[in-house]
């Protein structure tokens, strides 16, 4: 659907996108990467499961929720990539949060 | 960061950007808080890191906001991107996120300056992976040099989709079409308004030139088109619609919609600002007076988060927010002000000449605003379709807010962002009342989301 457009000296990180690892470019947006990598949805919703993708890009929208770093709900379109970062589409409401057991 | 400034700005587009060099010129406490990593605004989006050669292919009014975000930083303004704000009171109290945990800061003034957002305008299909919001291709592009890799069409009506067609075309991506849903009454409706725009001609040769240029390059523009679709399984597959009388087709994986933009004034609302509908811009906005005052003292709004009338105009209305608020800290006389002010208001007033003309001509129809189309989603988080939206208003739900409590829209994640007029639309239409008076829906604090635990942990900070 989407293409990154070559571009000169750009420095690039190390994404785990779906458990698959990449390489990606720095300072760009998960709902950027996401989309160039053709994932096709990012996020069933928990109403009806039905499949969504980002719409908006600019925060309002809130329909690009993506799994990032084992935590539910945060906009792809808003989170930078950064090094190391665990990225999975989202099922529903997602998982709960890790380590909040108390 | 203090927990107190003289004044804060929210928003770091071309209104919060130029109130910050103008107020922060005098030696005040000032601090700009915006949600985004660099300076910019969606107009003006990654306007520091861009390439050059990506900068060449967006136009020549992108590359004003390199002037603009250069001034910021030489300016003694605090700077805090990725600043999430959540809350904003009539006290002048600020909620907000930063690197993940929650604080509140005070200010004696307040510049809201949060922008525009895209005027979600819901129609058959428009949830479906593959169909976005024109202005998200833009930020794509613009931040990351992402563009559809297999062609997209471009459909709905406003200035925005033949800037982002002629953008597009210089940086090889196929346009399939563009599809003009502009009523075509609207040519002649507009027409009175017409005098008063040839004061702002540059804009409208702009725009002329624009559409020479795709119409050269072979782009199928058509105009007067309605009833639009998306269909496809789960993934956009086809664009359907009609065309002098006839329906057609169009095999397309991406579809890019654009249908004006609107105030984003959720901040604004839930801060308790007074506002009204605006006829000719189809949307809320907040109650001002010329230099951004509202009607709680010492907030004050500017750019199209005021009204919608563009980036250049946002420029001036926000030196004049930042001259009013150093009026309203005593370091300036009102005649001092007056004087600082004049050529501000004057080129502001002038930015304004296109603007009844546009709102006119791009004036969205009603079958669009208030589908009739039963089964179309209008509130994407919660899954409520236009038919139980009609239902409850039959049920005696006769404005919004009833309409939320009775069917859950607007209650999910984006808060109604995406639903609230649509709503108000549908509601008026199926109750025979005007929209002004259905209400919008009422915001409230945390109005941009944040955890318990974050919750929590401001109040440890605040005990101790």
């Amino acid at each position: 659907m989407f293409k990154q457009l070559p571009a000169n000296q750009t420095e690039t990180i190390n994404i785990i996108l779906n458990g698959q690892s990449l390489q990606v470019t720095k300072g760009i947006s998960v709902a950027a990467v996401a989309l160039s990598q053709n994932l096709g949805f990012t996020r069933t919703t928990p109403v009806s499961a039905s499949k969504r993708a980002p719409f908006c890009m600019m925060g309002v929208c809130y329909d690009c929720l993506m799994v990032i770093n084992g935590r539910a709900n945060q906009r792809a379109c808003s989170t930078m990539v950064q090094e190391g970062m665990r990225i999975e589409t989202q099922q529903g409401v997602g998982p709960a949060m890790e380590g909040r057991k108390e | 960061m203090n927990n107190h400034y003289q004044l804060v700005i929210i928003g770091g587009g071309p209104a919060g950007l130029a109130a910050a060099a103008t107020a922060s010129a005098q030696g005040i406490s000032c601090a700009l808080l915006d949600e985004q990593p660099e300076p910019g605004g969606q107009i003006y989006r990654s306007i520091e890191s861009v390439p050059d050669q990506r900068a060449q292919k967006l136009g020549s009014e992108y590359l004003r906001g390199k002037k603009l975000a250069a001034a910021f930083r030489e300016c003694d303004a605090e700077y805090y991107p990725e600043t999430r704000v959540w809350s904003l009171n009539k006290e002048l109290e600020i909620g907000i996120i930063r690197n993940d945990e929650a604080s509140m800061i005070t200010a004696d003034q307040i510049i809201i300056a949060n922008g525009a957002m895209e005027r979600p305008v819901p129609f058959p299909g428009w949830t479906k992976p593959g169909v976005m919001q024109a202005g998200a291709g833009q930020i794509l592009f613009k931040t990351a040099g992402v563009v559809p890799d297999n062609g997209v069409v471009l459909a709905g009506s406003g200035p925005l989709l033949l800037l982002l067609a002629w953008q597009y075309l210089h940086a090889g991506v196929e346009v399939k079409a563009l599809l003009d849903v502009t009523p075509l009454s609207n040519h002649l409706s507009a027409m009175p308004k017409f005098p008063r725009a040839i004061l702002a001609h540059h804009y409208l040769t702009k725009g002329i030139g624009y559409q020479i240029e795709l119409k050269r390059a072979g782009i199928p523009m058509l105009f007067g088109v309605s009833d639009l679709r998306a269909e496809g399984d789960e993934q956009l597959q086809t664009v359907c619609f009609k065309h002098s009388g006839k329906q057609k087709t169009i095999e397309s994986e991406l579809l890019l919609t654009h249908f004006g933009v609107i105030p984003h004034t959720w901040l604004s609302q839930a801060a308790g600002c007074k506002h009204k509908w605006d006829n000719s811009q189809q949307c809320w906005r907040p109650e001002h007076d010329e230099w951004g005052n509202t009607n709680i003292p010492g907030i004050m709004v500017a750019g199209d988060g005021a009204g919608i009338n563009g980036g250049r105009s946002a420029e001036h209305a926000g030196r004049l927010a930042g001259f009013e608020s150093l009026f309203a800290l005593g370091l300036l006389t009102q005649e001092e002000r007056d004087k600082l002010a004049a050529k501000d208001i004057k080129w502001k007033r002038d930015e304004r000449h296109i603007r009844p003309f546009l709102e006119a001509y791009f004036q969205i129809p009603k079958s669009l605003l208030a589908t009739t189309d039963n089964d179309t989603v209008i509130c994407r988080c919660e899954e409520v379709t236009a038919g139980q939206i009609r239902e409850a208003v039959q049920h005696g739900h006769d404005n919004s807010n009833q309409v939320k409590f009775f069917t859950r829209c607007g209650m999910g994640p984006c808060q109604g962002r995406q639903c609230s007029n649509a709503v108000a639309h549908i509601v008026a239409d199926e109750s025979g009342e005007a929209v002004a008076d259905m209400g919008h829906f009422r915001g409230r604090p945390p109005v941009s989301p944040l955890t318990l635990g974050q919750l929590a942990a401001l109040d440890k900070e605040e005990s101790v």
